[in-house]
């Protein structure tokens, strides 16, 4: 009896757990289905669902043209900040070198940074050097901010890496280039891939930044576009439109954690807390 | 120092290829070093100078240099310590409230046996959802015009975003739902870290579930709780998107960032704005500070945020 009690409670806390995590997310794809007369009602599920709010988002260029420069701009970020990252991580957890430390605590500060003291100074520069409003202006700035991250979760991973079977490869014939394609890559792939995510993540998400150092659709990512959307309200209602804008970006967010999600939860912890 | 570990084991002898590395480690991690530095030292830096002057964009000519002034415009103002005072209550009130889903979160998560998989995928959407999307769908959801929360709670006509005190609990209520999942999954680490004999012992010794839960397991997983912690309150402190898409700071629930953000971007008072800036660059040093110094946690110690 006390055992299926048990069993009772944690199937209601796993239930609790799911519909906690997905409510608002049904909630404002509820909204995005819903016609006029549906969106004052009070209710949580429309009456009659329509798509007709969608077609509207794809057909302002507003959104499209923001949705572009997200895309773009996050995949840009995400592939250098990989890139420099598993460079960095791979001298760190290889290599030893003066000054190691003081890298990775400088990229622990830098986390930590309140990203808004910086727009000031970055609004004022990227002005006089002609970034403002363009991709790059919002490029380096989405990397300066998720390397430490990425360098975090890649040292960790590379260190577990048996770097002897590397050796042992040469030993047994291979070239260092083979013994490096063929052993070292295959292992260290799902490292680098979660570091990517991870980092997508956060391009993806950023505001601060994107309402800061841009002004136009040449460079305003959708994040941005969304506030300043909601902002205006010469439109009749633009809450349904904007929350089909919301559920748009929010499909590969989930499609991400569908498919990854051991991988993101191993790169969150990756050499976090021990003991 | 397991964080700094795993060297490359050195020969005596080897004081050329010792340099050979330490050449090599200086030219892997420069591109990273640099890129990081150059978004982050150069505008501090820059913000340190810039908040020394009474400049606005508007009028670049009236540039002039005031030294402290603008530091002792803005602490003497009340507008400042009220901004304080919400972004403090804001982190105060999420941050516990985290801890205490996030903890019972991680309890399930870590006990559940069939459907471990599901649990674990759903409790990352929020984690990845865009902060702006997680804080739109909450303020339709508690909005008069399109939400269902006044239908469901028989409120009928209620403006939550008309009061100080509602509006606080909408954008709370966006930002715990926002970074519960981080926590819990920092917290589940730390619990899965727990050594399985220390329980089995204490049951035999005849502690009640309640015991076992505050003298047993939260002693063993403080380093998770408190790296936990320290993150989520830097993290809270810096408030900014969920506020400006909710309220825009209407209602007094203006934040730190915000009032920074209004004043640099908003205004284009930069010299001012700086001042703002750098004081919420320092209050984050000073929480970390205190968290490192009072709390002793260690940050050698901690891997990922």
């Amino acid at each position: 009896m006390s055992r299926l009690l048990k069993k009772a409670c944690f199937a209601l806390g796993a239930a609790g757990v799911v519909g906690y995590a997905l409510l608002p997310v049904a909630w404002i794809l509820a909204l995005s289905l819903k016609s006029g007369d549906d969106v004052g009602n009070q209710k949580f599920w429309p009456t009659s669902f329509t798509l007709e709010n969608y077609r509207a988002v794809f057909a302002s260029p507003l959104f499209t043209s923001a949705l572009v420069n997200s895309i773009g701009i996050s995949l840009v970020a995400t592939t250098i900040s990989v890139a420099l990252s598993t460079l960095a991580a791979y001298a760190i957890a290889r290599l030893e070198f003066p000054g190691k430390k003081a890298i990775l605590e400088i990229a622990l500060a830098i986390a930590m940074f309140p990203v808004v003291s910086l727009v000031g100074p970055l609004f004022d520069t990227w002005r006089s050097i002609g970034l403002y409003d363009t991709w790059l202006g919002l490029i380096l700035p989405y990397m300066s901010f998720t390397l430490p991250l990425s360098i975090w979760v890649l040292s960790a991973f590379f260190r577990q890496i048996p770097w002897e079977l590397e050796q042992a490869a040469q030993m047994d014939g291979a070239t260092s280039w083979q013994a490096f394609r063929k052993v070292i890559v295959p292992i260290a792939a799902p490292g680098v891939f979660t570091a990517a995510i991870l980092t997508f993540f956060f391009a993806w998400n950023d505001f601060v930044f994107g309402i800061s150092l841009t002004s136009t659709d040449r460079a305003r990512p959708v994040p941005a576009a969304l506030a300043f959307f909601s902002g205006a309200s010469q439109f009749q209602q633009p809450a349904v439109a904007i929350a089909a804008a919301a559920v748009v970006v929010t499909v590969p967010v989930v499609a991400l954690v569908l498919l990854f999600q051991q991988r993101i939860v191993a790169g969150l912890t990756a050499g976090a807390v021990k003991g | 120092m397991a964080w700094f570990g795993a060297t490359v084991p050195g020969s005596s002898r080897a004081s050329d290829r010792e340099q050979r590395e330490r050449r090599l480690g200086w030219k892997l991690t420069a591109p990273a070093f640099a890129t990081m530095l150059l978004v982050t030292a150069y505008p501090i830096a820059k913000a340190l100078w810039l908040s020394l002057f009474s400049y606005r964009l508007t009028d670049p000519a009236g540039r002039e240099f005031v030294g402290l002034r603008n530091y002792a415009v803005v602490l003497s103002d009340s507008l400042w310590w009220r901004d304080v005072a919400t972004t403090l209550l804001i982190t105060v009130v999420t941050v516990a409230v985290e801890l205490g889903t996030g903890m019972a979160f991680a309890m399930v998560m870590h006990r559940i046996g069939r459907g471990r998989r599901l649990v674990r995928t759903a409790i990352l959407v929020p984690y990845g959802i865009v902060t702006v999307v997680s804080a739109l769908s909450w303020r339709y959801a508690f909005a008069r015009d399109t939400g269902f929360v006044n239908g469901w709670l028989g409120l009928v006509d209620f403006a939550w975003f008309s009061h100080f005190w509602s509006s606080l609990i909408a954008i709370c209520m966006a930002e715990i739902w926002k970074t519960t999942p981080f926590m819990s999954i920092l917290l589940l680490t730390g619990l899965v870290q727990v050594p399985a004999e220390l329980h089995e012992a204490a049951q035999v010794d005849g502690a009640t579930r309640w015991q076992l839960f505050w003298r047993v397991t939260l002693p063993n997983m403080k380093g998770a709780f408190m790296v936990a912690v320290l993150f989520r309150t830097l993290d809270a402190y810096r408030i900014f998107d969920s506020v400006f898409v909710m309220t825009s700071g209407a209602q007094y629930t203006e934040t730190v960032s915000f009032l920074a953000y209004r004043q640099t971007i908003g205004r284009t008072a930069i010299g001012i704005g700086s001042a703002v800036s750098m004081l919420l660059f320092l209050s984050v040093v000073l929480i970390a500070a205190l968290f490192v110094k009072v709390f002793g946690v260690d940050l050698s110690r901690v891997g990922a945020p």
